[in-house]
């Protein structure tokens, strides 16, 4: 079932929320919506989940408007940041609950419901939890039985908030990539709120980047990191060195390295700036051929497989980083105080002031 | 789909740590003397305070035997006595734990305008004597009060009457199932009831089914802390009930009045009695709080899982 998000407006009080906000979110599809805190992520989904109510605009299921329909009867499955189980039931009661709840005459009997629930509890890989509570299970297992219960009920829409934000690194880094294969399972249309660009770029397959209440960029992972619409969204999905360049004719100028680009061909002459990731920085022992800045290695550290530098360029303020395989590293043969030069690879030049430059994909 | 090893290892891991907190216990405890001593000073005090008054007043009430202690019960004017408070008590808990109940609700789980005047205004009956309360309503209910006129042209008598009493009581006992249920439903927050939201439950099943089992053991503890403050309640009582002998005299009252007329005895057998209404409602205090316990350890909520959100 697709979402369609029409012009959506929230305020509370002077604070902007969401800021005239529409999307469209195909059926079957999983999709991120990346952000900042307080850039209006949650609210969206709770907007959308029928947990607060837009000031304008409309959404629809799959065409049909759903503004006006109430949470209960919205048929959504939410899942909470913080499990939200209820503390009193079990396990099985919690998975239970959404069927339960159910007025007597569409409600299945009790064979039917425990099958149910069972098969959900298999699916989550916890039917061996059926008969504790909540408290006794650990933070993962807690969110896969928040899910199993938001599936219960069979939702349109599967929405989850933040779902693996109060779990540690590694069982995070698991149950994003079980939600995924979760996903491809059962595919229901699913919107998930995260504050991590690499869960997002991992899991969804669109990413809707989000800033102060708008939309910032909107595509696949890929499109998002590869083609950055902005400065914003470049920023946001990793790190990102920052380099003052001269726009001229579709060429950048740093120093005395020209970097192409076209994107701004038409530009007559003006400042910019020029986005380089730490790994699409090239170290190079020597002056090169084609142009290289000269740099001074102000910090070495090691982090399993890669080296990340922290360089210094001449007359500039900022600190560069940069990322390199250990064995490039050791072939270069670098250390900490040593001379070096350095080539982005890849760049992408914003001028001085632009700030939209035709958000979307 | 491949196994969450890591996640699927059963919740024991955390048993461990109970070694440690022992050794760490021992490096900052008190010397024994020092410990001896403070349990000593506890111990005497509740001992004068609390213990010696209560044998006084068991021993004086059957100082002359069962046969005295029981006339003094059954003797009408104490017998109405109590018929009263025990009325009292009927009408005012429920009343208050309704009130109790829509004010938490409304005060955790919703944002209005006027909700500080609300918070303080629930605390207002603990902080003004009773004596005061009992005047207020005098003033304004009173034959010589604001409405006293109107409500004696429509034959209504409520200040030296049992509505008198009942109201000056439900307002002594406001906040105490308030007082309880706020930070209770503030720190859950809403989020479970959102959930049963979502799951397609309306208001009143998640009341019944989410909200209300989260706030039991809180609920029945400000409703005997009410129930206790209810029977015992003697100024604003005093004031409003015009004291009239098997008719508006609730036991406290009626124990003052044997008592000035230095009817010892039975002024001890009537508080004999009261003492031991107030022993019931501790005593299921402590039950209800060592079940709450118990219920919470069967759940394996020990110290140290409890943290985890």
């Amino acid at each position: 079932m697709s979402i369609e998000i029409e012009n959506v407006n929230k305020r509370f009080g002077d604070f902007v929320a969401v800021d005239n906000v529409s999307l469209s979110l195909p059926d079957g599809q999983l999709t991120a919506l990346l952000g900042p805190s307080g850039s209006g992520k949650t609210t969206l989904l709770r907007i959308i989940a029928g947990l607060e109510n837009p000031d304008s605009g409309r959404i629809r299921f799959h065409g049909e408007d759903t503004t006006d329909v109430h949470v209960s009867d919205r048929g959504v499955g939410f899942v909470f940041q913080h499990y939200a189980l209820f503390k009193h039931m079990s396990v099985f009661d919690n998975v239970a609950y959404g069927l339960t709840v159910k007025p007597r005459r569409i409600r299945p009997d009790k064979a039917e419901i425990k099958r149910r629930v069972m098969k959900l509890l298999e699916l989550v890989q916890l039917d061996w939890t059926a008969h504790r509570l909540p408290s006794q299970l650990s933070g993962g297992q807690r969110q896969r039985i928040a899910l199993a219960r938001a599936l219960a009920v069979e939702p349109k829409v599967l929405l989850l908030d933040e779902p693996f934000g109060a779990l540690d690194a590694k069982v995070r880094a698991e149950l994003r990539r079980w939600l995924r294969r979760l996903h491809d399972e059962i595919h229901v249309t699913s919107v998930f709120v995260t504050h991590d660009q690499e869960e997002a770029l991992e899991v969804s397959d669109r990413v809707v980047v989000m800033n102060h209440g708008k939309v910032e960029q909107e595509g696949t992972p890929e499109e998002v990191y590869d083609h950055p619409a902005n400065p914003f969204v470049y920023k946001f999905l990793g790190n990102v060195n920052l380099f003052h360049a001269r726009v001229e004719n579709g060429h950048a100028r740093i120093g005395d390295l020209t970097l192409p680009a076209p994107e701004h061909g038409d530009a007559r002459s003006g400042k910019g700036y020029a986005y380089v990731r730490p790994h699409e920085i090239e170290i190079l022992a020597e002056q090169d051929a084609s142009g290289a800045l000269p740099a001074t290695i102000e910090l070495v550290s090691i982090v399993g497989p890669s080296v990340r530098l922290e360089l210094r360029i001449e007359n500039g303020d900022d600190l560069v980083h940069a990322e390199l395989p250990k064995a490039r590293f050791r072939e270069l043969g670098l250390a900490q105080g040593g001379q070096t030069w350095i080539k982005p690879l890849t760049s992408r030049v914003f001028l001085d002031g632009e700030t939209l430059p035709s958000a979307g994909v | 789909m491949s196994s969450l090893a890591s996640e699927n290892r059963a919740p024991g891991a955390a048993a461990g740590a109970s070694g440690h907190k022992l050794a760490w216990h021992r490096a900052t405890e008190e010397p024994a003397w020092l410990r001896r001593v403070l349990i000593g000073v506890a111990l005497s005090f509740l001992a004068l305070f609390l213990v010696l008054p209560l044998t006084v007043v068991i021993y004086s009430a059957f100082e002359q035997g069962l046969k005295v202690w029981y006339d003094a019960i059954v003797e009408p004017d104490a017998a109405a006595a109590i018929r009263l408070t025990l009325l009292v008590v009927v009408i005012v808990v429920p009343l208050n734990l309704v009130f109790g109940v829509v004010a938490a609700w409304a005060i955790a789980k919703f944002e209005f305008r006027g909700k500080s005047v609300l918070i303080t205004l629930i605390d207002l009956p603990f902080a003004i004597s009773p004596v005061v309360v009992g005047l207020i309503f005098v003033i304004l209910l009173g034959s010589q009060g604001w409405l006293g006129p109107w409500l004696a042209s429509h034959e209504m008598r409520i200040i030296f009457a049992v509505p008198g009493i009942i109201l000056v009581i439900a307002f002594g006992t406001l906040p105490f199932v308030a007082r309880e249920l706020i930070p209770l439903m503030q720190q859950q927050g809403k989020e479970e009831e959102e959930s049963s939201l979502t799951l397609g439950a309306n208001g009143w099943q998640t009341f019944w089914r989410v909200t209300l089992p989260n706030v039991k053991w809180g609920l029945i503890y400000g409703v005997i802390l009410c129930n206790a403050r209810a029977m015992g309640e003697f100024g604003a009582v005093a004031v409003v009930s015009g004291r009239i002998r098997g008719e508006t005299n609730t036991m406290p009252l009626h124990i003052e009045v044997l008592y000035n007329e230095y009817m010892f005895t039975a002024a001890f057998a009537v508080s004999s009695l009261l003492a031991a209404l107030a022993i019931v409602t501790i005593a299921v205090k402590s039950f209800v709080e060592w079940n709450d316990e118990r219920a919470q350890g069967a759940a394996g909520l020990t110290g140290l899982t409890r943290k985890t959100p």
